[in-house]
């Protein structure tokens, strides 16, 4: 009987880079789109905290605000401001793909059995939704660097 | 550490090969039911333009070590046996030819995500209670056929079967279970090949187990812990395509279909 | 305590996702009515809160966004390890890490709207 020892690949199946080389964008969009809800979920809850300051008046609030104000404050809020552009754009590519829609007609498949879910529709959506997150955070650090 | 193994007789080999080419194969070796040991052999062997995998694996085993451990039968794709991870991806030895890899150093390792028998050859157990879990076959209350009934085929027009035909190609080689990062963690998720054939009995005409099929994978572990990675669509050797099937599964879930 | 099918908490997931996409357009939008600093500045801020219409967008942002992150948190958590007490801990876990910032939101909106600042 064999062990289960080893079976799983574990945290290095979802985080080993070479696997987006092996098996495409759509792997990179999976991973990214783990990467990005934590990172939005943990920056939700420092917002919701840093927020809260608004109730202890005018001086404690503009000192919460100094730390934003910096540049690694910027360029944080403008690498959320992508981590957001991006887990949007993706859960709507995947809302519409759950939906039925851009995955190709199930069909009789024939060699060289190129699976139809994997096409340049939903390859287009990752790559547009990259280039919007990558747009957003120029137009964010356009507006903060002003 | 990888060791060059040296040729253990000097047999010839039992065709005359007339390409001067040759590759690497480095093979992944472990036995996990003597000890936890791990380590790499190397073996050069001839190939030409049209050798697979497993030609390269089976010349391995006959004339330079015997002892190398690798399931394989049908040697045309058929069977789904020879599953393993050539180079990091996984793939059917008998379907992947070593010309196509382009690369000099060839490396198989046994399929991700399952026990490992020995060498190259996993365990399936865990893939066959899942498929086993989705009720694969045709649930029907008049599946009987007798003269009182009057039932005497179930027919489908050709329309009704290309909904599903393409997910009844599945061989059960296990490479989309492999490849799938979900069951890289998730020990009690059910797998894409299970999730692609609860959609192929679902979408048959013939089939009335449809409630119950969403039933068993509307669950934490179920249908729901697929993201469409669609890794899984990337390594099948037969079109199956799980991830479309998997999606499409998911209308159901949704209200989107009936 | 009602145990939900894992497709509604899909259904509910998906449904708050969208919910959130389109309060957070105007939350974002509200800072482009002012200069961007202007928009953070403390007195603005307050006036903001002190809007009825704008406070239940903040409300239900919140609400929206806290049982999306964490049911995304629970479904991560729960790939990662397996097993019936784990399963436990982490549904209940994530549920009341949803409530407590629901409840910490709701503090500050409620009391900064209602003029306690």
């Amino acid at each position: 009987m064999a062990k289960e020892t080893g079976a799983r690949e574990g945290l290095k199946g979802w985080l080993n880079p070479g696997k987006i080389g092996k098996f495409g964008i759509e792997r990179l969009a999976w991973l990214l789109m783990r990467l990005t809800g934590l990172g939005l979920l943990a920056y939700f809850i420092g917002h919701i905290y840093e927020t809260s300051h608004i109730l202890d008046g005018k001086a404690v609030w503009d000192k919460s605000l100094e730390m934003t104000q910096t540049t690694e404050g910027h360029l944080f809020l403008a690498l959320v401001i992508g981590m957001c552009v991006f887990h949007t754009g993706n859960g709507i590519r995947l809302m519409v793909a759950q939906m039925g829609y851009g995955l190709g007609k199930a069909e009789r498949p024939d060699y060289p059995y190129k699976p139809q879910s994997i096409n340049m529709k939903g390859k287009a959506c990752i790559y547009a939704t990259l280039g919007m997150a990558a747009l957003a955070m120029w137009y964010g650090m356009a507006v903060m660097f002003a | 550490m990888a060791t060059l193994h040296p040729k253990l007789s000097e047999e010839l080999s039992q065709t005359t090969v007339s390409s001067t080419q040759s590759i690497k194969l480095k093979i992944k070796r472990s036995n996990p039911n003597v000890n936890s040991d791990e380590k790499y052999d190397e073996f050069v062997v001839p190939i030409e333009k049209w050798t697979t995998v497993l030609d390269a694996l089976l010349d391995v085993k006959s004339h330079l070590d015997h002892s190398v451990g690798i399931r394989y039968s049908c040697r045309q794709a058929s069977c789904g046996s020879c599953g393993m991870k050539i180079n990091g991806k996984p793939g059917l030895a008998c379907f992947t030819k070593i010309s196509e890899l382009n690369s000099d150093t060839i490396t198989i390792e046994p399929m991700d995500n399952y026990p490992v028998v020995r060498d190259l050859a996993v365990n399936f157990d865990r893939m066959i209670n899942n498929h086993k879990k989705v009720m694969p076959y045709v649930i029907r209350e008049d599946s009987e056929i007798d003269a009182e009934s009057g039932v005497r085929e179930f027919l489908q027009s050709p329309e009704n079967v290309e909904k599903y035909i393409q997910f009844s190609s599945c061989i059960k080689c296990g490479l989309c279970n492999s490849a799938c990062p979900t069951m890289a963690m998730d020990k009690s998720f059910v797998g894409p090949q299970a999730l692609a054939q609860a959609y192929r009995y679902i979408a048959d005409t013939r089939d009335q187990g449809k409630n119950k099929r969403l039933k068993i994978i509307d669950e934490s572990h179920g249908i729901w812990r697929c993201h469409f990675a669609g890794s899984c669509s990337q390594v099948c050797p037969k079109g199956v395509d799980p991830a479309m099937g998997i999606q499409l599964l998911r209308g159901y879930l949704l209200g989107i279909r009936d | 305590m009602m145990i939900l099918r894992e497709s509604i908490i899909m259904k509910i997931h998906y449904g708050t996702a969208i919910g959130a996409l389109f309060l957070t357009v105007i939350h974002i939008m509200m800072r482009m009515t002012q200069d961007f600093h202007e928009s953070l500045e403390y007195e603005n801020v307050i006036a903001n809160y002190e809007s009825v219409g704008y406070a239940l967008l903040l409300e239900l942002l919140l609400i929206l966004i806290s049982v999306h992150g964490f049911n995304g948190l629970r479904v991560i958590l729960l790939e990662m390890n397996q097993g019936p007490i784990y399963e436990k801990v982490v549904t209940y876990g994530c549920l009341a890490g949803m409530a407590a910032l629901i409840a910490y939101g709701s503090r500050t909106i409620i009391m900064t709207n209602m003029g306690m600042v």
